[in-house]
């Protein structure tokens, strides 16, 4: 994960427009955690980090649980991205 | 809804062996629903999916017999976004990689499901909007 | 043409059974077929550059293999297309493996440097 999230940043501090889509188990960090603020500095960075809703659900992990910065979404915004020519990459 | 577009995914996954088969065939059928045509290079473990010889069983553990539990079937799945994707007017092309069928068996697909090679999934980078690459660990 | 990136991290994955890494031989067709391709190895896949490694042919009964995966030639050959193949440096030195033990002709990158190719390719494939 601290690759990938290491990633989003360069190519953030580079100036692109970077967006982290947490699915499956990478939305377990997307929990409010005071020992781990490493996606809450990315959301600060300008990194636009979204979660699966479907696995948020799964996992129990309720909105107002979420980092600061860690919105819920859709997959569509997946499709929505790739149909725009996002790079799109899976980790 | 978006304009259409059309993109390929590559899977490698088989079924039943963890959350990615799951999450790729959530993103083709979102895709199909958004009004986009689709394009799917199955690759290694992934010509399982659409195997039509999967069955149901029953899940005694739970108490249910095999109708009953209406346990999942992935080839049910991308057989109801290929029927979802023609009435809506949308294209779905998937695609067996041909030697990673042979080395399997898994020469029975559902229906819509043909073989080739990879000389396909290069093809479909070039013609389709963006390629999604889902790898196996 | 548009150039794609194949970023290839996992590693020995049933390298035995299929007697290739089947992702260095994926590029191999796709490169066949026409693709412009690069190949960057991080993570344990960076191993696949250390030269004079060669699977053992296992046996199973009377069973005997007799084509065990060579990576580091598979990836020689590949160079031989002309697909570049570059290496992550931090991965290398991770794992204790020094630019001495490298096949040559593959070029090491830094974070910087793996940033500089995926700004740089069309495409971006992880496997």
């Amino acid at each position: 994960m601290a690759y990938f999230y290491d990633l989003a940043s360069g190519l953030k501090e580079r100036g692109n427009t970077v967006t982290l889509f947490l699915i499956q188990n990478g939305v377990l960090p997307a929990r409010k955690n005071p020992s781990d603020s490493t996606l809450a500095k990315l959301a600060t960075a300008g990194v636009n980090i979204l979660a699966d809703h479907l696995s948020l659900q799964e996992r129990g992990i309720e909105d107002n649980a979420l980092v600061d910065g860690v919105a819920s979404a859709e997959l569509d915004v997946v499709i929505d991205q790739m149909a725009d020519g996002v790079k799109t990459l899976w980790h | 809804m978006s304009e259409k577009k059309t993109l390929t995914f590559c899977l490698m996954d088989p079924p039943f062996e963890n959350a990615r088969t799951t999450t790729a065939l959530r993103l083709i059928d979102t895709a199909v629903r958004r009004g986009h045509n689709v394009n799917i290079f199955a690759y290694e473990g992934a010509v399982g999916v659409p195997f039509s010889k999967q069955s149901a069983h029953a899940n005694k553990v739970h108490g249910f017999e095999a109708d009953e539990w209406n346990h999942p079937l992935p080839k049910d799945w991308v057989s109801e976004i290929m029927k979802h994707a023609e009435k809506a007017g949308s294209k779905v092309d998937w695609i067996n990689c041909g030697l990673c069928v042979d080395e399997r068996g898994m020469n029975e697909a559902v229906p819509g499901v043909r073989r080739g090679t990879p000389g396909d999934l290069v093809n479909w980078a070039n013609t389709s909007d963006n390629t999604l690459i889902i790898p196996t660990k | 043409m548009a150039t794609t990136l194949n970023i290839i991290e996992s590693a020995y994955r049933a390298t035995i059974e299929e007697q290739d890494d089947t992702i260095v031989w994926i590029t191999h067709a796709m490169k066949g077929a026409g693709a412009e391709l690069s190949v960057l190895l991080r993570g344990n896949a960076v191993n696949y550059c250390v030269t004079g490694q060669k699977a053992p042919e296992i046996s199973f009964g009377a069973w005997q293999q007799t084509h065990a995966a060579q990576i580091d030639q598979d990836l020689i050959a590949l160079m031989g297309k002309g697909v570049p193949v570059y290496v992550m440096e931090e991965d290398l030195a991770k794992r204790g493996i020094s630019l001495s033990e490298l096949i040559s002709g593959v070029k090491t990158v830094n974070r910087e440097g793996l940033l500089d190719l995926i700004e740089n390719h069309d495409r971006i494939w992880h496997w």
